[in-house]
């Protein structure tokens, strides 16, 4: 199943900052663990997780530096900071106020989509 | 290996390709070029050969315009000096360049001719110190609010405020050769030009950013403006003698003329320059930030030193206190200038230590002005003046204060650099409020004295 775009874009934030939460990691990393995650559901454009990384950082949540690959190629590689640790958990607390709205709605409805857990 | 040469090749021309694109750098190619390669790599892996790989890699990269421009939006400090040359291919293309060029000079005339009536009609000194900005504001705004197509709700944003400040400045019965006036004089072109960012920035006077590209255009334009007096001066000069020794009096005519339509239109044809050669100037601005920090901190410490050797400013005549300000406040412009020519995302090194010792040395200054200035009205008692400067004082007290604490938590990594940026851009409109409780408050409280 493929997701909606602006889903996408929203919850873009808050998954980078979560998958650097577990460690220090560089681009293409990132991209394939959102891509596990999702079950291959969150299907990026891989170009635009850079200018995202750029802005994230400029805001002072992640922080990059350069090391080289196993190929002995330049890669730039991101971690999370303080308030990059804060800022996840002011959108954790956001999503899952959401969630649960939509959990109530889907209930109301009687029609449960299993998606929901999946945003929870 | 001939298909991996092949391959090389391909990445090597998409390389090519993507370094045109001037909001990506060449430390964002590399990070791109990593990706698609590992992506290559994963595909190859699945079977794919070296060509399918390559097509599927460009293909989750996405659109490379699409990508640009989101790189665009991130940094627009890369991309600031294009923001207004017209892209290649576009509609906006057919119109020609001479035609900007016949309204720019059509503009620099008019502001000329708009200077030269104010001499000849307002025959009162008073009233054309007042008018002078009033003339000459409506061409630069004339000039950027073409440039950003406005519309009609964005045009009464510039007109409502520049009509209320011209009601005010002339209907005020103002005292002749009084202080209120005076003052109201000094503060008008500060509202003015910050009027003047409004049209720059097309009515996106909100965004941080687009403040932060107005702090460029205002350094760019006086270092243009400077050079375009600099060769107006030597022209003049040299015509001015070689008249004299023919017996011409060239005076008369300089005075009367050439000045009243040179020095306005200078300026309409600065910010022209600004806007469509920006990459001329660009790489001077970082020079001259770094020359001038440290020169500016050694002559506050000099200053310092010498007050504090005189014994204070407790008996300073008014004089000096004047030209304290106008140093506080060059050096207010200096810091700006060079928080908005660095960039964003280098880490701390010396040069940011520099200027947080430069903050620190005019705060310091502000702070024995400010002593000065309260001993001063507890002596005197109350003037326009004093007050005016008073005001001044504590607004760059307070911005002087929020920035080096700000600097101080980017020197230990506790604070991105954008802090620091918004705390500029943010305070900015302060001084415009201050200038206008200036214009129109103070005249009616002291009386039009």
């Amino acid at each position: 199943m493929r997701i909606d775009k602006d889903l996408v874009a929203a919850s873009a934030t808050p998954l980078v900052l979560g998958i650097l939460s577990d460690g220090d990691l560089y681009g293409y990393a990132i991209l394939k663990r959102v891509s596990e995650l999702s079950g291959g559901g969150m299907q990026w454009t891989d170009g635009m997780l850079y200018p995202l990384l750029h802005r994230l950082e400029r805001l002072g949540y992640v922080s990059s530096s350069w090391g080289t690959s196993d190929a002995g190629r330049r890669r730039k590689h991101y971690a999370i900071t303080q308030a990059g640790r804060d800022e996840l958990a002011d959108r954790q607390k956001q999503w899952t106020v959401v969630a649960d709205a939509l959990r109530q709605v889907w209930q109301a409805t009687q029609r449960p989509q299993a998606v929901v857990e999946g945003w929870a | 290996m001939e298909s991996h040469a092949e391959l090389e090749a391909q990445i090597d021309r998409w390389r090519g390709y993507v370094q045109r694109s001037q909001a990506i750098s060449p430390a964002d190619v590399d990070e791109l070029e990593d990706h698609l390669r590992e992506q290559i790599a994963d595909r190859q892996a699945t079977g794919l050969d070296d060509e399918e790989a390559f097509l599927v890699a460009i293909k989750r990269l996405g659109n490379l315009d699409a990508v640009s421009h989101e790189f665009a939006r991130e940094h627009s400090e890369r991309l600031w000096k294009q923001l207004v040359l017209v892209p290649e291919g576009s509609d906006d293309a057919s119109t020609p360049r001479w035609r900007e060029l016949a309204i720019v000079l059509a503009l620099a005339v008019g502001a000329g001719v708009a200077v030269k009536a104010g001499f000849a009609w307002l025959d009162d000194g008073g009233a054309l110190m007042r008018n002078l900005g009033l003339l000459v504001f409506p061409f630069l705004a004339a000039y950027l609010a073409w440039k950003r197509r406005f519309t009609g709700p964005a045009t009464a944003v510039l007109l409502v405020p520049f009509a209320a400040l011209a009601v005010a400045l002339n209907l005020y019965p103002f005292a002749p050769g009084g202080s209120t006036e005076l003052l109201a004089a000094l503060h008008a072109p500060v509202i003015l030009w910050l009027l003047v960012g409004v049209a720059y920035v097309g009515g996106r006077w909100r965004s941080d950013k687009r403040r932060m590209d107005f702090v460029r255009f205002t350094g760019e334009l006086a270092i243009y403006y400077t050079l375009l007096a600099l060769g107006g001066a030597v022209l003049i000069a040299l015509t001015l003698a070689t008249l004299q020794i023919v017996g011409i009096d060239f005076e008369p005519v300089l005075q009367d003329w050439i000045l009243p339509f040179a020095v306005p239109g200078a300026l309409v044809v600065a910010a022209w320059l600004v806007e469509a050669k920006q990459h001329v100037v660009e790489n001077i601005a970082p020079v001259l930030t770094r020359v001038f920090t440290p020169l500016t901190v050694a002559m506050l410490l000099v200053l310092l030193a010498v007050l504090a050797g005189a014994g204070g400013f407790v008996d300073a005549d008014r004089n000096l206190l004047i030209l304290m300000d106008a140093i506080l406040v060059l050096v207010l412009c200096l810091l700006l200038y060079s928080i908005s020519a660095r960039d964003p995302l280098a880490p701390p090194g010396l040069f940011d230590a520099l200027q947080l010792v430069l903050v620190v040395a005019a705060l310091a200054v502000d702070a024995v002005m400010l002593t000065a200035m309260l001993t001063r009205i507890a002596e005197f008692g109350f003037s326009p003046n004093k007050i005016a400067a008073l005001g001044l004082n504590l607004l760059l007290l307070v911005h002087l204060a929020r920035a080096g604490w700000l600097a101080v938590g980017f020197l230990r990594r506790r604070r991105p650099f954008a802090a620091v940026e918004r705390w500029q851009t943010r305070y900015l409109p302060v001084y415009g409020a201050w200038a206008a409780i200036v214009v129109v408050v103070f005249p009616p409280v002291f009386g039009f004295s």
